[in-house]
């Protein structure tokens, strides 16, 4: 068997030997990294430094797969020599390796300007799993952090230092941001943008020195003015990692210089990726390595078809919230270029395409992506644009949504961080009968890595599977443009605490009744209850803890845990609704007493002179545990309802969940109780508990699914934790669990509840235990208003007469 | 509306009303709603032209507020719906300025009367009149939790 050796251990040379392997086991493959890790999704390093992901969660090679496919592994070894005669590469540890084929995958290194005092402590780069751990390392609360460099990488590091809780100002030499992927309109939208999230952003800045002595204190600039700072990240470019093939005597101008088959001037010697120079052009974007891979994998296999020729570049932000797009030539100066523009301030939204001789030359797109892939469509195909002239911008309405689709070969990459081709995706959709985008990424790991081609992934998915399930992405309401999966995220990565700030930074600054009490559950939930509670932004039933009612007027109904009261109570019930000439007393279906018809000023000294908590019947929240006896009376009761169902609804309590939640036990099977169609409902039977979810009785009626089967009360009220709390994190607001355990479908939610990891379900329980810790009556606000004025009946300072 | 006669009042100090909330107030026996947009206070008349909903009581976005009742939406600046075409009227707004931490309304010095009065739309409707409903009687069913 020949010997491959792959000096690279990124994206560029493992995929290679991806596409290798594919053909034929043709090879004895060594790689050597001189990085510790796994290959990784170096483009996804900005979504770890933002908190977004973990460093594990961004392997795209496991260590099995290497073991798996029989490659030696050398990690943390350099290669410091190519002996061209003697067919052999030697490691810094001194290893001496003979090969037939050596493929050079050696990416690139960070640019580092002339600036003096870049050796300093406190100057870092972005380049890799270390850099980015170091930075997180860092980064902490206050601390004030200078990115040097406006592209693609230096926004990308400031937005993750900013999330990390640093004062991050971005100095750009040039007078407008990402000045080779967009033009100097755009750069003011982007600009807009990034100063929105609370990025500063200074241009037209010469960095010359790191001030401070042994560390970075501050940046100086060539007008002699400073920035202090408490570490400087460089992010100004890459420059391709070219010394070992400069001392191989390959030819070599600023990249590796390599033909369309990608071997360079040594016969047997190949390279890939950011090293590379092809035809004058060193590409640093993920889509051109995987193409260049896939090229040379074919032609070492003995498969060679056609040769590369170049990969029209595209870019992506990978900034939540920022959107930025560009492909191509955009530069609308030549003669014979159309320009074809939208823009709208106030939406933040530009588009430009750049049309030659009928042809997309270039496009870029801020504020709205989701067109991106069928621009690059039309750039990569060179699509004859005549017929589309009047819906370039926007799509035509009559098109067809399966053409798109149908026009892509089989073989084209769909996704370019895992190199999934159109055909793989098909296949797996028909052989496996996928239907869900989420099983399609379990199956391929499409879609999995920076997101981009999730738009065509579900386009592929509609158009070849036969029971296509669109799943839930609905944006929560016009005034915010993100589903509410993408909310809950963007809100704890953006450590976002008032529904004000959610607004303002992804929404329309306003909001509505729509999505405010939404988002308001939604701080409450993610934070545990300790966010910032805005209570303009909750509905009036949350503002006064009262049920409005039809004439203006509110209801009380205080909690009586599991419906068991007592005369003393009931007296101060009927005490109270005397006192306040309450209009109607009402038993509710819910085994508790309404009081009907109070005035919003009256409600303090009602609760005060209740002496009860509040029930939360107002509220999406914890509404109660209906009970039958069990065996404190029971004949038939085999089981403890009462005391059960009252521990159930004190360990719940005062808890906000994206509707209203009633729960159920009972003592034996009869179901006096009608546990089985609660929200929860604990079924007592002789010697086990069965913990039943998602039953309803009442636009819907609906028998709830069977969580689990356990011994003691204690483990029954375990799991309904585990499960209330999993509610909370995954619903849609104002989803009733009957809704979300049908769409999620019971298996995975006991899969991800009291099947989950241990890890997982300490989690569930950890957050809940905060959230309690965190809560309280709502009731106690009666003697301790939020605001002075919350109960208060307004007098006007002067009689009129 | 020439004829009436209005006067300034003064009401109530700012801070009685929390940031982007609503407090219903009554002046000559009109119930008035008071809003804080952060910038500025509106007054409206606090009665939801759909069924007299406290729209002192609604969630409040920008210069809109929505009916807690049934989320009739108006324009607090011309009393306008937002979400009802179908309806011709148009809320009551009373002027506002705010002196020394002070909010003022400016109201018409005669009670309401009982049955219709002139509703104007600032823009560009003409003056139109509107049936004011009686107020909720008493034997209205109240809705269950």
């Amino acid at each position: 068997m020949e010997k491959l050796v792959v000096v690279g251990n990124g994206m560029a040379g493992t995929a290679c030997v991806e596409q290798i392997l594919k053909y034929a086991e043709k090879f004895d493959i060594t790689i050597f990294g001189d990085e510790t890790h796994v290959n990784y999704n170096r483009i996804l390093l900005s979504a770890v430094l933002a908190g977004e992901k973990s460093s594990d969660e961004i392997v795209l090679n496991s260590l099995e797969w290497y073991q798996q496919n029989e490659i030696h592994l050398r990690l943390g070894v350099r290669i410091t020599d190519v002996d061209t005669i003697a067919r052999t590469v030697t490691g810094d540890d001194g290893s001496v390796t003979p090969y037939d084929k050596l493929l050079l995958a050696t990416g690139s290194s960070p640019l580092i300007p002339p600036i003096d005092g870049v050796k300093k402590q406190g100057v870092y780069v972005f380049r890799n799993l270390d850099d980015t751990r170091a930075l997180l390392d860092r980064a902490r609360t206050g601390a004030r952090a200078v990115v040097i460099g406006g592209g693609l990488l230096g926004l990308e590091a400031a937005r993750g230092l900013q999330v990390q809780g640093c004062e991050v100002t971005v100095v750009h030499l040039m007078d407008t941001l990402m000045e080779r992927q967009i033009d100097f309109v755009g750069g003011g939208y982007l600009k807009a943008k990034m100063e929105c999230l609370g990025v500063q952003v200074l241009l037209s800045r010469n960095t010359t020195a790191i001030t401070g002595d042994a560390h970075a204190e501050g940046v100086r600039f060539k007008d002699g003015t400073e920035l202090p700072a408490d570490f400087v990240v460089i992010a100004a470019g890459i420059r391709p990692n070219v010394e070992l093939a400069r001392k191989a005597g390959l030819k070599v101008n600023r990249g590796i210089v390599v033909n369309d088959f990608l071997e360079t001037s040594h016969p047997d010697i190949y390279a890939v990726g950011e090293c590379v120079e092809h035809k004058g052009i060193c590409y640093g974007l993920v889509a051109p390595l995987l193409e260049q891979g896939k090229i040379l994998a074919a032609s070492l296999t003995g498969n060679r078809a056609q040769g590369y020729e170049g990969t029209v570049p595209a870019a992506k932000l990978k900034v939540m919230g920022v959107e930025v797009f560009s492909a191509g030539d955009f530069s609308d100066g030549t003669p014979g270029n159309d320009v074809v523009r939208f823009e709208d301030a106030a939406l933040g939204t530009y588009k430009k395409l750049i049309v030659r001789d009928n042809r997309l030359a270039g496009v870029i797109l801020i504020g709205e992506t989701s067109d991106s892939h069928r621009y690059m469509d039309w750039l990569r195909s060179k699509t004859d644009l005549r017929e589309k002239r009047r819906n370039l911008l926007f799509p035509d309405p009559i098109a067809d949504a399966g053409l798109d689709v149908a026009e892509l070969p089989h073989g084209k990459t769909v996704c370019g961080c895992h190199g999934v081709t159109k055909g793989t995706i098909v296949q797996a959709i028909r052989d496996r009968s996928l239907t869900t985008l989420a099983q399609l990424k379990e199956c391929t790991r499409a879609s999995t890595g920076c997101g981009s081609c999730t738009e065509l992934c579900l386009h592929l998915l509609k158009a070849v599977a036969p029971q296509f399930q669109e799943e839930e992405k609905k944006a929560l309401c016009k005034c915010i443009p993100l589903s509410e999966d993408q909310l809950r995220e963007v809100v704890r990565s953006q450590r976002l605490r008032s529904v004000q700030q959610v607004l303002d930074i992804y929404g329309n600054g306003t909001g509505c009744a729509v999505c405010k009490p939404a988002l308001s559950y939604m701080m409450d939930m993610v934070w545990c209850g300790r966010h910032d509670e805005d209570r303009s932004a909750r509905f009036i039933n949350d503002r006064v803890h009262a049920n409005i009612q039809n004439d203006g007027t509110f209801s009380v109904v205080p909690r009586i845990r599991g419906g068991v009261t007592s005369p003393e109570e009931l007296r101060r019930i009927a005490d109270v609704a005397e006192k306040y000439k309450v209009r109607m007393v009402k038993i509710t279906g819910s085994q508790r007493i309404d009081l009907l018809g109070v005035q919003k000023s009256d409600l303090p000294a009602i609760w005060a002179d209740l002496g009860m908590p509040s029930g939360q019947a107002y509220t999406k929240g914890v509404r109660m545990v209906k009970t039958c006896v069990g065996t404190d009376f029971c004949r038939f009761g085999v089981q403890d309802a009462i005391a059960t169902g009252v521990e159930l609804e004190r360990r719940f309590e005062n808890l906000y969940t994206p509707h209203k939640l009633k729960m159920g036990v009972v003592g034996c099977p009869r179901n006096c109780a009608e546990a089985t169609v609660k929200d929860i409902g604990l079924v007592g039977q002789e010697g086990s508990w069965q913990v039943v979810v998602g039953g309803a009785a009442g636009k819907k009626v609906r028998k709830g699914d069977l969580l689990i089967t356990v011994e003691s009360a204690e483990e029954a009220l375990q799991a309904a934790a585990l499960f209330f709390q999993y509610y909370r994190e995954n619903a849609n607001y104002l989803e009733r669990t009957y809704d979300f355990v049908e769409r999620l479908g019971i298996e995975r939610v006991r899969r991800e509840t009291i099947y989950a990891p241990l890890a997982v379900q300490q989690g569930l329980r950890q957050r809940l235990r905060k959230s309690k810790a965190n809560s309280q009556d709502a009731w106690l606000e009666g003697d301790l208003p939020r605001h002075p004025a919350q109960f208060v009946q307004i007098q006007p300072l002067e009689n009129v007469q | 509306m020439t004829g009436i006669e209005k006067r300034w009042v003064r009401v109530t100090s700012c801070e009685n009303i929390p940031l982007r909330e609503g407090k219903a107030v009554e002046i000559v026996g009109r119930r008035i709603a008071i809003f804080n947009l952060g910038d500025s206070f509106l007054a409206v008349d606090n009665r939801c032209l759909h069924r007299g909903g406290p729209l002192s009581d609604g969630v409040v976005s920008g210069a809109t507020v929505v009916c807690p009742l049934h989320a009739w939406a108006f324009n607090l600046t011309n009393g306008e719906v937002v979400n009802h075409p179908e309806s011709q009227a148009c809320l009551v707004t009373f002027p506002v300025r705010v002196e020394q931490g002070i909010i003022w309304v400016e109201i018409p010095s005669e009670e309401p009367g009982s049955v219709s009065e002139p509703v104007s739309c600032e823009r560009d409707r003409p003056v139109r009149w509107v049936l004011r409903k009686p107020p909720a009687s008493a034997n209205v069913r109240p809705s269950l939790p």
